[in-house]
This record gives structure tokens, C-alpha cells and sequence, in this order.
């Protein structure tokens, strides 16, 4: 077993020097993160790594990236007091990074424009996704239309019902969208049948994962991408208060819009994090998606993290209202900072989220997506146990246009 | 150390100068008693090695057929821990074919590796395969299962080049298995003579035996194997004949159906190099 590595360790503590500075070599952030895939793919994951570590070496590729960021994507996003719900509250002031407003309606956009820069730098013709809310299937539609690459993506026949305006959106932008009939029909079925497609044609294809989850060096590799988003915040907010914000919120399905916003604040003490997982119908009830919470570590989708589980070690098909957070596992850097104390978790239900969901419509006059739902209705508990002075940013990081279907249902509104 | 069965049995196939059949099914595919009918019936049909899958509810490396078998299997009750109940019985009554387990690591890293190394080995298992376990991550299994004198069988593919092969042969033992096609279990057939210049490759870096599998399904595509290498692995075919007869509704004439497609192979591979 790999055993604890921090990059240093304090001497008498035992704390990390640093929180930001993992993956270690082998891609293990602690005993979690690693490489378990098939041979097959090895020689293509250690490419990739090569290709990855270069581009970061390469001031050319980070300029070109930013180009990309600023007149493709949109950013950088705002950062907006949510005055009306803050008074609403309460309590501490409530900022949204709005990365709804990016290109395409979520933060998902972000990574995908590194990925494919990466693609094209590796010479390959194909680009393959899983997805799950459908956010990241239309993302890397997006950019796989705009770069000319050949896009299939594989996406859950549940998900496939549930989210179907983002599977018109794919077509439309030339995707082939592939039904997966598979387990749940859900996230983690789309992601076998996508690694099953990468293991056959691994020589022209690039994958391109949606989260900060897959083998090494995924989880690094998208938060590094993601993390524009912690960035432009840390910013904005010096900008705007002249200080670092109390606390950061953010709703995790495998965890890259939440890491995109933690990582840059990681070392910064004063700053509490909470993760939000989908409760789903409660943890109480099995009928979750809380792998943190309600999971425990395990080896899935080339990573070791924290899983939903039996006592078999069997795969337990999760449940959240949010297709986007409908996932069995978390990314491996999430584990670890839970692990070490440096992020806290807490949960939502999918009732939680809709009660947000309308409190943010009716308030602020905007539609969040489900996902980030659930970190409103974490905010919406922290903000008034806060002072006035207090400040939380919360990362809105998808718009709920894909989600009206759902919602409709819940309300029994046939539209 | 002492030859392991695995070596003995390999050893043995040399000497009679002919090729060796080995046989995949999914451990306790499609239910517990059917499974132990079929496994105790394998060494008699013609399988010179007995590969049985762990079930896994997410096997990541596999094809529709073997998928389905995984979930009849866990459907039917099957866990690690019983399975290892029927090698157990397997070995009661067989000392001489080797049984290699085949997988993914999680049920494992549930069952906890040291504990699991322990239990395989009482119950007479003789190698591990365990497919999303590069040597990169050899540290937490493969190294202990060496040190106690299990086998432990690495996956090589056409992706494995010369420079990486060294790596993926290091700590493998027993033979090597060649995927003879980038993809999953159950896909197309194999081109012969891609599988010819692999398996000289890779005699040009180990003595190890080396087993081809993938996408083998009939007794004369088992013998052009058989021709080129020292044993030819069938899977998916054998799975197909449990869903079939799942299918019909009525599985009790199954076992002894696979045992006559396993002879029919087992035939072809032993008249592959006299022909
Ligand atoms: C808007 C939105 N938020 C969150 C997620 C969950 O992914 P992650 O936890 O990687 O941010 C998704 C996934 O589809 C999404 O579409």
C-alpha cells in the first residue's frame, strides 16, 4: 500500500506543508489517486501524462489557454453578491463564482478546452466523453465541433431520459451520443463504456474525463484546468472586500468544479471548505450518492477513493436527483483533503436542492442547475450561523436550463 | 523455489509438444451449483488451465458477454469468499490443473489483500490475474502473492512495446497472457499472423509460457493459436454457451453442453501442430 505523502510533512505535526502540492510521481495524493487500468491503456495514460507535464512547462500553451478562456468560454466569470438571498439569510454576505455564464452553461467547459488542446498537441483524430447531467458531453462536443475531431459520447439511457434537451444539444453540435444500457444506466456505466471504447481504439483516440476522477494524471491534470475558477475568485474577491472569504461551497459528483474552486485556497488557513454530496433521498435510506460520507475507500475507474459499496466490494448504483452528481466514487484529492481535515463535508437531498433551487429563482432571478443546488442548500444552513461580516463564495457552476425537465416532474407540471 | 502447478503443468505440455487449452468462466455463472458442475467437469472436457472470473459489478475490461455472466453470477449469489469455497471443493478432487483466478481489484482490496492471498491459497488457487493492476501499482498484491508462492499472470498487448514489455514482465510468473487485440473481451477475432510476430516478440524478452487470447472462439481459430504459441485462452464463447442456455430457460443439460464445446476445442488444439 502506498503509504501517506504529502510532498513534506511538518516535523512535529505531521501536517502537510502544503495542501497544493500532490499528486506525488505515481499520481497518489495519501493512499489515494494511482493508475489501476488495463494494460492496454498504460502506455496511452503515461503519453498523456508526458504530453501534460510539457504543455505546463510551456508559457505558449498557457497563453493559448487563456485565449481560449477569454473569447471562447467567456471569462473570466463574475463574482456576484447574491444581496437578496444574503438578506434573505441573513447572515454572512454570499458571493456566486458564476461559471453558469461560461460558454455552454457550467464550468465544464473549462477542462475541455485544456483537454483538447492537449489532443491536438498529441496528434489524435477522435475525441470520446462519458457523461452523466449531459454538461460535459455537450462541452466536449463543443470544442471537439470547434477543433474538427470526430466526438462520441457515451451517456446512461436513465440519463439519457432525464436530461434530454443535452442530448439534441450534442447531436446538433455533430456528436454521436451512445446510449449505455449497462448497471445503472447511469455516470459510472457511461465511464466503463467509454474506458471499454478507449481500451479498443487507444491509438487515435483521446479521452477526455469530465472530472477530477480516472487514473492518473486525470484528477491533477482537470483540476489544474478547473482551477481558473479558484483563481479569478481569490481575485475578484481581494478586488471587491480586500480579503480572503470565511468559507467556500460547492456541490461534488466526481469533484472537479469544487477542486477548480478549492485548490487555489488550499493553503490558506483562515479559508473553511465544504463539499456537498447528493443525499439523495437520504443517506439513512441507501438512496444516495455520498460516497465521502456514506462510502468507504475502494479501486474504481482507475483511481482509489472513496466508493459506495457492499460488503462485497461490489459497485452500489447511487441515486441523486442531479444526474451530474449520480456517481459512486469522488475524485482522489477530495478523499485525501477529507482524510487530512482540510475540507469538510456535508450532504444535501434531492428535496434539499429543490427548495434551492427555487429559493435562488425567486431571490436572485436566476435558474442554478441541480448540482449546484446542493450547495445552495448547504449555504442557505451556513450563512445565517455566520456573522454579517462573514463571507462565503459558493460555486454556481451550471446553469438550470437541462434541469427543467426535473424539475417540472417534481412540481407535477407537464410542460 | 518449487515449480509451481502452474510451471508442472507447462512443463508437462512441452514435453508432450503440443499447445495448451485454457478455459475461462465466470466464477459461480449462472448459479452456484450449475458453476461447481461445470468447473469440476473442465479438466476431464480437455482445459489444460482453468481461468474462473471473480465477479465484479463494474468489469471495466470486458465485453457484453463476460459482463452478463459477472452480473448472473452476483445475481446467483456469488462472493469472493464462496467462490473460494468452490475452488476449495474443485481441488478435493483434482491436485493437477491450475486454477489462476482472474479479476478486478476491488472485491480484493474489500476482502482485504493479506487475508485474500491467505484464503486463495488454502482453497488450492495457483495464479492471479487481475486486470486494473499495472505493475505500477504491484506494491499492495502482486508483490505478496510472489512472496507466498502464488502466480501472478500479466495481461501483455499490442500497446506493450519493447520499451515497456521489460516492465510488464517483471514481476509476472506462471506465463504471460497475450491480448491479441487492442479492446475488450468477446470482440473480433485475432489476425494470425499479427499474433505470430507478437509472440516472438515477447519470447525475444521472457522463457515464460505465453497463453493468446481475445477474440477466440471456434476450435480451428484455437488451433491457428495453438500453432503459434503455448496455449490459446477462450472466454467469451464458453460465457455465450451459459447465456444460451439461461436464455432457454432450462439449464439442465448445460454443463454438459460447455464440457463438449470445451472438447471440440481442446481436440483442435492438440492435433494443431501434428496436422
Ligand atoms: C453543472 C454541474 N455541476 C456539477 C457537476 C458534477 O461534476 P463535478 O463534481 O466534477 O463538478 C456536473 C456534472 O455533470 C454539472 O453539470
Amino acid at each position: 500500500m502506498a503509504t501517506a505523502i504529502p510532498a513534506t510533512t511538518h516535523m512535529t505535526t505531521g501536517r502537510p506543508n502544503s495542501f497544493r502540492a500532490g499528486p506525488d510521481e505515481d499520481g497518489h495524493f495519501g493512499i489515494y489517486g494511482g493508475r489501476f487500468v488495463a494494460e492496454t491503456l498504460m502506455p496511452n495514460i503515461l503519453e498523456l501524462e508526458q504530453a501534460w507535464r510539457a504543455a505546463k512547462e510551456d508559457p505558449g500553451f498557457q497563453a493559448e489557454l487563456d485565449s481560449w478562456f477569454k473569447d471562447y468560454v467567456g471569462r473570466p466569470s463574475p463574482l456576484y453578491l447574491a444581496q437578496r438571498l444574503t438578506d434573505h439569510l441573513g447572515g454572512a454576505k454570499v458571493y456566486f463564482k458564476r461559471d453558469e455564464l461560461n460558454h455552454t452553461g457550467a464550468h465544464k467547459i473549462n477542462n475541455c478546452v485544456g483537454q483538447i488542446l492537449l489532443a491536438t498537441r498529441m496528434g489524435k483524430k477522435r475525441i470520446i466523453a462519458e457523461t452523466g447531467a449531459g454538461q460535459h458531453g455537450v462541452a466536449t462536443a463543443t470544442v471537439a465541433a470547434r477543433f474538427g475531431l470526430e466526438c462520441v459520447i457515451y451517456m446512461g439511457e436513465r440519463d439519457i431520459e432525464r436530461q434530454s434537451p443535452n442530448v439534441f444539444r450534442m447531436r446538433l453540435l455533430g456528436a454521436k451520443v451512445v446510449p449505455v444500457t449497462s448497471g445503472s444506466k447511469t455516470l459510472k456505466d457511461a465511464m466503463n463504456e467509454a474506458l471499454r471504447d478507449w481500451v479498443t481504439n487507444v491509438e487515435d483516440t483521446f479521452y477526455i474525463i469530465g472530472s477530477v476522477a480516472g487514473p492518473h494524471p486525470y484528477p491533477a491534470l482537470v483540476r489544474d484546468f478547473q482551477s481558473v475558477i479558484g483563481h479569478e475568485a481569490k481575485a475578484q474577491l481581494l478586488e471587491k472586500e480586500g480579503r480572503l472569504p470565511d468559507l467556500l461551497v460547492a456541490a461534488v459528483g466526481g469533484g472537479s468544479n469544487a477542486m477548480g474552486l478549492f485548490h487555489p485556497f488550499l493553503d490558506d488557513p483562515e479559508v473553511r471548505i465544504v463539499a456537498v454530496e447528493a443525499a439523495g433521498d437520504g443517506i439513512e435510506t441507501g438512496r444516495h450518492a455520498a460516497a465521502m460520507s456514506a462510502g468507504e475507500p475502494g479501486v474504481l475507474h482507475g483511481m482509489r477513493s472513496y466508493l459506495m459499496q457492499d460488503a462485497d466490494g461490489q459497485i452500489v448504483e447511487p441515486h441523486s436527483i442531479s444526474a451530474g452528481l449520480d456517481y459512486p466514487g469522488i475524485g482522489p484529492e477530495h478523499s485525501w483533503l477529507k482524510d487530512m481535515g482540510r475540507i469538510e463535508i456535508a450532504t444535501a437531498t434531492d428535496q434539499d436542492a429543490l427548495d434551492a433551487f427555487a429559493l435562488c429563482a425567486k431571490l436572485e432571478g436566476i435558474l442554478p442547475a441541480l448540482e449546484p443546488s446542493h450547495a445552495l442548500a448547504e449555504v442557505t444552513r451556513q450563512a445565517p450561523r455566520m456573522a454579517k461580516d462573514q463571507i462565503i463564495i459558493m460555486n454556481l457552476c451550471g446553469r438550470g436550463d437541462k434541469d427543467i425537465g426535473t424539475v417540472a416532474q417534481h412540481m407535477g407540471v407537464t410542460l | 523455489m518449487t515449480a509451481s502447478r502452474l510451471d508442472r503443468r507447462f512443463q508437462a505440455l512441452r514435453d508432450e509438444g503440443r499447445a495448451g487449452l485454457v478455459t475461462f468462466v465466470c466464477g459461480g455463472d449462472p448459479d452456484p451449483e450449475t458453476f461447481q458442475a461445470i468447473l469440476g467437469g473442465l479438466p476431464e472436457a480437455g482445459a489444460d488451465v482453468i481461468e474462473v472470473g471473480m465477479p465484479f459489478s463494474d468489469p471495466m475490461a470486458d465485453g457484453p458477454s463476460i459482463q452478463a455472466g459477472n452480473l448472473r453470477a452476483l445475481a446467483a449469489g456469488m462472493t469472493l469468499e464462496r467462490l473460494l469455497g468452490h475452488i476449495a471443493r474443485f481441488r478435493n478432487g483434482n491436485s493437477e490443473t491450475p486454477i489462476v483466478l482472474m479479476g478486478y481489484f476491488n472485491p480484493i482490496h474489500k476482502f482485504g489483500p493479506e487475508r485474500f492471498l491467505e484464503a486463495a491459497i488454502v482453497a488450492g488457487v495457483d495464479g492471479l490475474i487481475v486486470v486494473d493492476l499495472p505493475p505500477e501499482e504491484d506494491a499492495e498484491l502482486c508483490l505478496p502473492a510472489l512472496a507466498r508462492g502464488l502466480n501472478f499472470i500479466r495481461l501483455a498487448t499490442p500497446t506493450t512495446d519493447d520499451k515497456r514489455l521489460p516492465k510488464v514482465l517483471g514481476n509476472t510468473s506462471g506465463f504471460i497472457y497475450y491480448v491479441s487485440i487492442t479492446g475488450i473481451t468477446g470482440a473480433a477475432a485475432p489476425v494470425a499472423d499479427m499474433v505470430g510476430a507478437a509472440v516472438e516478440r515477447l519470447r525475444r524478452h521472457t522463457d515464460l509460457p505465453v497463453a493468446v487470447g481475445f477474440g477466440i472462439r471456434e476450435p480451428e481459430q484455437a488451433a491457428g493459436i495453438a500453432r503459434l504459441a503455448d496455449a490459446a485462452v477462450v472466454g467469451s464463447a464458453l460465457v455465450d454457451e451459459v447465456a444460451r442456455h439461461v436464455a432457454s430457460g432450462d439449464t439442465s443439460g448445460l454443463a454438459r453442453a460447455l464440457h463438449a464445446k470445451v472438447e471440440g476445442l481442446a481436440q483442435a488444439v492438440r492435433r494443431a501442430r501434428a496436422a
